[in-house]
């Protein structure tokens, strides 16, 4: 599973980008978050204020109880700000 | 159409091409950004991030919406990634359409949109250190009143 970390929260967690193999019970964008928070602190930290992390499942905007596969690829990030 | 790119782009010869060749056209309405310098917190630079794949489609997504609901005869997102200096423009919403009602309304609906939808991420440069720009309000509210119920 290919994961991507974009803005202030790359900059915590100290890459743009890496490739995990979740146990087979992480079905879900919750409990992949819930994963890596376990094993990356800075992950952990961004998440204590709810809500502010989002995601995408293979570039679409996901919520917490969507499913993630082995093959997909999940990015996580603050809120945006373009325009 | 929609671009996402690092380079400035010339505002006249974007609107320009987009109507080049035609008289179908009534009415165009764009809106362009650009990078703000502000008197009490002056910044040096302003880089924007994004998540390439998922800007285009999202871009493409937000246009398509747009041509929707209103019958517009041309659109054109241009979104610059990258560094940028203040005054530099960042983003060019354009759209055509037979009247101008059409085109203004969905022009707002194209910048109000993608500001709340676009993966673009800014950080300000200041003199003294670099933080990321955080989302407001004030932006979902104005996404919020284009939505249908």
């Amino acid at each position: 599973m290919r994961i991507l970390y974009f803005a202030w929260l790359r900059s915590k967690i100290g890459t743009a980008r890496e490739d995990v193999s979740p146990p087979p019970e992480v079905t879900t964008v919750g409990a992949l978050m819930e994963w890596l928070a376990a094993s990356r602190p800075g992950f952990a930290e961004a998440l204590a204020a709810p809500g502010v992390i989002r995601a995408a499942v293979n570039q679409d905007y996901a919520q917490p109880g969507d499913p993630v596969r082995p093959d997909d690829e999940v990015a996580f990030f603050p809120p945006v700000t373009g325009g | 159409m929609i671009r996402v790119q690092e380079p400035p782009f010339d505002v006249g010869a974007e609107l320009a091409a987009l109507t080049a060749g035609r008289t179908d056209i009534g009415a165009v309405a764009s809106f362009v950004g650009l990078v703000r310098d502000m008197a009490d917190a002056p910044i040096t630079a302003m880089t924007l991030e994004h998540y390439p794949g998922m800007t285009e489609a999202k871009l493409a997504e937000i246009e398509a919406e747009a041509n929707a609901r209103w019958p517009l005869q041309a659109s054109l997102i241009v979104h610059r990634y990258g560094r940028m200096l203040p005054g530099e423009a960042i983003v060019l919403v354009a759209t055509a359409s037979a009247h101008r009602a059409a085109a203004l309304e969905s022009c707002a609906f194209l910048i109000d949109w993608l500001k709340t939808r676009a993966p673009f991420w800014k950080l300000e440069e200041t003199r003294e250190a670099s933080r990321w720009v955080e989302a407001r309000c004030a932006d979902d509210e104005a996404a919020a009143r284009w939505q249908q119920r």
